[in-house]
């Protein structure tokens, strides 16, 4: 009797005290709450190189995705080196978002409606235009979809290569669809001939076509099956979170812009003849930085820590082993898609 | 009075857990409707060539799909594990060293590290040790082993295959009731009735026989469709495709799920006083005979309740299908996450755990109590 009477008490203080704790939790926006946890948690993915890759050799983060995540960090922080990455499984990234255990997903993440509408995510500005493609052994002689009869066709699980690939093929050729957890199975099977063929983001399939062992017996077919805009996600219904996100990025992409690089943003802070818009970003000129709650030089910050949008993609995308070009991911004056609004 | 304050109190946690869900989940502006269980899903799911769910079927087809992998998987699993077990249980009090011992290796390395690690050891382990299709391994049937699978000959129904199925079914209610009948003379006039070999005879017989009369005339029950090799894969349709990816999962299952049983199985047979095995023995019972009726009927009365717990696990771990790629239930769900809100689907996958849980535990709870002691 006494055990239980105990044992009565511990639950009752216990429903009594934690709805008071997710209460305090809630209070105050995202931004609030990263700034008093002391560092930003940003969700990536840890296993393709060039984009999110944890080298667990040598206990180093790098690629694409990871130096947008050090950028925000730079910004709210004015130091780079305040993010925790936590690599998640395609199939769980929303659920990560939804729960609050990430603060913002950087995991070349294709933005889609059904996604923003029902998945509780909100989607910012796109940081790299990606397409589906398929990657085969060379032996193989397949040239187009259509080679694909009777092949087994594999992707990763929860993604939306996996519907692409069915939409691809539907009615066209018959193929076994497979999909495992992630793409290091996906490859495993391929190398071990269970996969005929891969389905994935370009990105992906250079990345692993390049770093992989066996990479110069394979092929990716030319056809670009689907649109992959990947961009960065939050949890819905944070609208000062939500700008900072897309403000970030936004200002990689000015700088560049106005060549404002790493190597020159200490000098460009007193150059006289630069563009008022830099100005502003930089913090120079207005006092736009008080909107979004930071600190006067968190423009500064992510360039210094990070480098503008075209130094981030050199850095890891166009240098070998990967060997990207920019194509669509240049400049809107360079014909590429990449454009940022006005800052102003 | 304690206990009620309890039971209360745990309503209440319980209530602040489903309230705080439904919180959250409004913040996040997800919903949990199961509206779009009607809806086209998108995405496809094989059993090897053979397409079990195409993208314009609804959200409530694939649960459907996965829920028929997962009972596949769980009633192989059962039937699997169960001959494993009392295999290895029994050479486990074998009197022959070498047995007893190589059970005895068995059952601690399998019991000792971690099914999923087992799982992604047996499925990464197949793999590369089969032959590419272009190689495959041609075994009688024909029949081909290779990466994409296990290909058997398979029997497909024609238009006649219901009446054989009635027939089928007919024979062997028939023969068991016959079996039954003739036991009873046995029992009631001490005659030698020979119930369980004519009563088996019947039981097989009649659809055995049927078949070739039905053949005979023209209407065989069953096509046979030979396995063919073309191009990346197996023929589409031509015989039965066994994937790596569903052998997988059911050794693991088996091995792991068999390693417990074998231990249920030792210590239901050592729960029955030796004495037994004495008296049997000197009646001149054979070892198998004294196992069979003497003690292995004694035993059960020990085992049932454990081995409900192993068949309840092997339920359960049948999800980790998804490790391997093998599209069961949970699989499935993955699938799903990545278009329609995450909780509406753990839900569902959940309750249909747990109802599969408590049909499995409900039917040996029904053999528990007719093989325990009838007291007076």
């Amino acid at each position: 009797m006494k055990r239980i009477s105990i044992l009565l008490i511990v639950t009752l203080i216990a429903v009594v005290a934690l709805p008071l704790v997710s209460v305090q939790a809630q209070d105050g926006g995202l931004l609030a709450k990263v700034r008093e946890r002391g560092n930003l948690i940003c969700g990536i993915n840890g296993g393709i190189p060039g984009f999110g890759f944890v080298d667990t050799a040598n206990n180093t983060v790098s690629g694409f995705d990871t130096d947008f995540c050090r950028a925000l960090a730079a910004a709210i922080f004015g130091d780079a080196t305040k993010v925790e990455f936590k690599a998640v499984a395609a199939a769980d990234r929303f659920t990560a978002i939804g729960s609050g255990e990430i603060d913002v997903l950087i995991r070349n993440t294709t933005f889609t409606f059904g996604r923003d509408a029902q998945q509780g995510a909100e989607f910012g500005p796109v940081i790299f235009y990606d397409g589906m493609s398929i990657m085969v052994r060379t032996s193989d002689n397949i040239t187009s979809l259509e080679g694909l009869e009777g092949a087994t066709v594999c992707a990763i699980q929860g993604t939306t290569t996996a519907q692409n690939v069915a939409d691809a093929t539907s009615g066209k050729v018959k193929v076994e669809v497979l999909t495992f957890e992630n793409i290091d199975q996906v490859i495993d099977g391929f190398v071990q001939t269970r996969c005929d063929a891969v389905a994935s983001d370009q990105s992906q399939l250079r990345a692993k076509k390049a770093t992989s062992e066996k990479g110069g017996e394979w092929t990716i077919l030319p056809n670009t099956l689907s649109k992959e805009p990947l961009a960065p996600a939050w949890k819905a219904g944070d609208a000062q979170w939500g700008d900072l996100v897309r403000w970030v990025v936004y200002a990689t992409i000015i700088a560049e812009e106005y060549g404002v690089t790493q190597g020159n943003v200490e000098s460009q802070l007193t150059n006289a003849d630069l563009n008022p818009e830099a100005k502003r970003l930089l913090g120079v000129e207005g006092e736009l930085y008080k909107v979004l709650e930071l600190d006067q030089a968190w423009a500064v910050n992510v360039i210094k820590a990070v480098g503008n949008y075209g130094e981030i993609f050199d850095r890891n995308l166009t240098a070998a082993p990967l060997s990207f070009e920019r194509g669509i991911n240049a400049l809107w004056r360079n014909g590429g898609l990449i454009y940022a609004p006005p800052y102003r | 009075m304690g206990q009620f304050l309890f039971v209360g109190a745990v309503i209440l946690i319980l209530g602040w857990l489903l309230n705080n869900m439904r919180i959250g989940l409004g913040d996040a502006g997800i919903s949990i409707s199961y509206g779009f269980l009607s809806n086209a899903s998108g995405f496809q799911i094989n059993l090897g060539l053979n397409e079990l769910h195409s993208r314009t079927d609804t959200y409530a087809n694939a649960f459907w799909i996965g829920f028929l992998n997962t009972m596949r998987v769980i009633i192989m699993g059962l039937v699997l594990s169960t001959v494993l077990g009392l295999v290895v249980g029994i050479a486990r009090l074998s009197s022959n060293w070498l047995l007893r011992n190589l059970a005895l290796v068995f059952i601690e390395i399998i019991q000792n590290t971690p099914l999923l690690v087992q799982l992604i050891f047996v499925y990464a382990g197949i793999l590369p040790s089969l032959p590419g299709i272009r190689n495959a391994a041609e075994l009688p049937g024909p029949s081909y082993l290779s990466v994409k699978g296990l290909a058997i000959p398979a029997l497909n129904p024609t238009d006649s295959s219901t009446i054989w199925y009635l027939l089928a079914l007919g024979g062997i209610v028939g023969g068991y009731m016959i079996w039954r009948a003739r036991r009873k003379m046995r029992l009631d006039t001490g005659k030698v009735t020979y119930a369980a070999e004519i009563g088996l005879a019947i039981m097989f017989g009649v659809g055995a026989f049927t078949w070739l009369v039905m053949s005979l005339i023209g209407s065989s029950p069953f096509m046979v469709s030979l396995p063919r090799i073309q191009g990346f894969n197996y023929a589409s349709g031509e015989g039965a495709i066994i994937p790596p990816e569903l052998v997988a999962i059911i050794i693991g299952l088996t091995l792991y799920t068999g390693a417990f049983i074998a231990e249920v199985v030792r210590s239901g047979i050592q729960s029955v006083p030796h004495g037994q095995w004495e008296a049997a023995r000197a009646q001149g019972f054979s070892y198998f005979q004294t196992l069979r009726l003497i003690v292995l009927p004694q035993a059960l009365r020990v085992m049932i309740p454990p081995l409900t717990n192993q068949y309840l696990n092997l339920a359960k771990n049948s999800s980790l299908g998804t490790a391997c790629g093998y599209a069961e239930l949970f699989f499935v769900a993955r699938t799903m996450s990545e278009s329609v809100p995450v909780v509406p689907v753990i839900l569902f996958v959940m309750v249909t755990y747990l109802l599969i849980s408590l049909a499995i535990a409900g039917i040996m709870n029904v053999l528990n109590s007719r093989f325990q002691l009838k007291t007076r």
